[in-house]
């Protein structure tokens, strides 16, 4: 009961879940503005996942073409199997240059493995910055959104954040101003910086380099200034071709945030001069995942965000409810598979109305997958004592038409007569914040029964 | 170890083999590629302008950048008063600020221009500098990234990135601010002999 009861927290102040509905929202109707601008979009997004499928079916030939390539263009490659040896193989890069100064662009990845937290401990300072998640940074907190991180934020918030942290000026709130303030922070944060390490969008296969997408060229800053670049990747971001990114880039920024492409869309195959370039290819889960049939789809997720734009329940619930660096729908089909048990609500924080697997520009059937994750949670037993319960009887009412006629008609009955009191306890889940249906007097086969007597 | 892991695992998991798709020529629908590229750099809060010679750009210059201290071109057809080539760190580019640069190809789809590592000498200056002016010519747009894409070799720089305006972010309540971390403004100039 996690998510319920954190979204329960979330949903307390209700101006402010109303505006989290809707400034999430924009970014959804947006994106319809921005696809049905392509004539060519479904197809695009059914060459992604075909694209995909592909790549997920010749993997480990792919990762090796692409560390070949890598090579000869004189990036050091590293493999890690687990978060410990990704965050070990990093260090040692850092170690190995005598750097402790790192600057990070966004990547979930790192999140995932909990990159940062590891990296202060063994004396490295981290400074995130894509603005929010510096801003985040700052606060202590993880992401919300893997688009947006600072989402959940109000700019009343974030000025305050600032004033306390960077020195704007008190109950200042004008996000011109405070991006400003960001500017300079960041900008000398660059400066004094060490290393330069990233996330990865794409990792082309046939050349050996990877892309990465930004908006405010944090990406870029931190690479070129310094000596040393890492670029950190799951196994799952590998495309075969160059002539691939022409699908993915058109589909990306716009299923994001409805716009035509990132500002930056950078490409790098080879170090500067006299620099040195190394990326880490991480796999921590996804070889396993590919095992199952059912959800290896997953796996083609490019992290746009559109499924977390367009879910009424990830809107209305906020992403820290959902307790993992990817919330939202497609955040509820990765982390079963990584811990059953300690996920085990989330495939059910969804109405499965299937509007991210509507949006989703790499077609992934996520609300088929939600729906498979609940029978495999029950199967296993994780379901929660209420859920268990309750199924457990209405299947054995629905599956007998004696005992579902009787239980109607006590339900009708008593909704008319008994006093809210009772009708709403509080073990009655859906009266919270809800009205029950107003009960009529007979049921439908009564009233049939009673106009077509002939039938 | 942990590569021999990761393969092993992977050719145990992997599913049965499935074809990698042909991608078809999508043809880009507007006829006009200036305009809709101009339609679209505006939309992205880029600036767009035409001359018809390079010697015009001083001129604009002086206009528009008439404070600007340090400006860095690596177009030939105009001379800044930053000698690129004596820069040994490159974050003693945060003082310039104006960088004029060449771009490759301008995209008519997103407003996107491809610039490589050749025509920036040093890798960082698109972004570190304030101002971000880039010079193209109408016979460099494409409709689409598809075109885009298959006219570039994306390996044939160490590195190129697609440009599509000022650095922005939208990170403090989803309200748009121009000029996050990299070059506050961008000015696509196009030099077209009329």
């Amino acid at each position: 009961m996690q998510h319920a009861n954190k979204a329960a927290a979330f949903i307390e102040n209700e101006t402010k879940t109303d505006w989290h509905n809707t400034s999430i929202w924009r970014a959804r109707q947006k994106r319809d503005l921005a696809a049905h601008g392509i004539p060519e979009w479904e197809q695009l997004r059914e060459l992604a996942s075909q694209v995909k499928d592909n790549v997920l079916s010749h993997l480990d030939k792919y990762l090796l073409q692409f560390e070949e390539a890598a090579t000869k263009n004189g990036v050091h490659v590293h493999w890690a199997a687990t978060a410990e040896d990704h965050n070990r193989i990093v260090l040692e890069i850092l170690r190995q240059n005598n750097l402790s100064k790192v600057v990070k662009s966004k990547s979930m990845l790192t999140e995932e493995c909990h990159l940062n937290p590891f990296l202060e401990a063994n004396g490295v300072e981290v400074i995130d910055t894509d603005l929010g998640e510096r801003i985040i940074q700052l606060r202590n907190e993880p992401p919300s959104h893997i688009v947006a991180p600072a989402i959940h934020l109000k700019k009343e918030e974030i000025g305050e954040l600032f004033h306390e942290k960077l020195g704007t000026k008190k109950g200042a709130t004008d996000p011109n101003y405070l991006t400003e303030a960001a500017r300079q922070h960041l900008r000398s944060a660059f400066m004094e910086s060490h290393a330069g390490l990233t996330g990865v969008n794409f990792a082309v296969a046939e050349t050996g380099g990877v892309v990465i997408v930004t908006n405010e060229g944090n990406s870029d800053m931190g690479v070129h200034l310094n000596k040393v670049q890492i670029h950190c990747m799951g196994i799952e971001k590998i495309i075969p071709r160059a002539q691939d990114l022409g699908i993915f880039v058109r589909l990306l920024a716009r299923s994001a945030i409805g716009q035509a492409i990132s500002i930056f869309t950078s490409h790098y195959h080879r170090p500067k001069a006299g620099g040195e370039m190394h990326y880490v290819i991480v796999d921590n889960g996804r070889s396993e995942h590919l095992g199952r049939e059912d959800f290896r789809n997953g796996l083609k997720c490019i992290r746009c965000g559109a499924c977390m734009n367009t879910c009424p329940v990830y809107r209305r619930s906020g992403g820290h409810s959902y307790g993992y660096t990817i919330p939202g729908p497609i955040g509820s089909i990765l982390t079963p598979g990584r811990d059953l048990k300690q996920y085990s609500d989330l495939p059910f924080a969804s109405t499965l109305c299937g509007s991210c697997s509507d949006v989703c520009p790499v077609k992934i059937d996520i609300h088929d997958q939600l729906y498979k994750w609940r029978q495999i949670i029950a199967e296993e037993g994780h379901l929660n004592q209420s859920k268990r319960w309750s199924m457990r009887i209405a299947a054995k009412v629905l599956s007998n038409p004696k005992a579902y006629r009787f239980f109607g008609k006590l339900a009708r009955w008593g909704l008319r007569i008994m006093p809210r009191a009772i009708v709403y306890n509080p073990w009655n889940e859906w009266g919270k914040e809800r009205e029950m249906p107003q009960a009529p007097k007979q049921s439908f086969k009564d009233w049939y029964q009673q106009n077509h007597p002939s039938s | 170890m942990s590569k021999d892991r990761i393969l092993s695992n992977i050719r145990t998991n992997k599913p049965g083999s499935r074809p990698l798709p042909d991608i078809p020529d999508f043809v880009y629908p507007v006829p006009d590629l200036h305009a809709a590229f101009s339609q679209l750099a505006e939309a992205n809060a880029s600036r767009c302008i035409t001359l018809t010679s390079p010697d015009e750009i001083k001129d604009f210059m002086q206009v528009q950048f008439p404070e600007a201290q340090q400006i860095a071109s690596t177009y030939n057809g105009f001379t800044g008063n930053v000698d690129l080539s004596k820069i040994e760190d490159p974050s003693e580019l945060k003082q310039v600020d104006v960088a004029i640069i060449p771009g490759q190809i301008g995209v008519a789809e997103n407003a996107a221009i491809w610039v490589t590592e050749e025509a920036c000498v040093h890798r960082v200056l698109p972004v570190i500098t304030q101002h971000l002016i880039l010079i193209l010519s109408k016979n460099q747009l494409v409709g689409n990234l598809h075109e885009a894409y298959r006219k570039v070799k994306i390996d044939g720089t160490g590195y190129g990135v697609f440009i599509a305006g000022p650095s922005k972010t939208a990170d403090i309540e989803q309200s748009l601010v121009i000029g996050a971390q990299g070059a506050r403004s961008l000015t696509i100039i196009f030099i077209d002999p009329s």
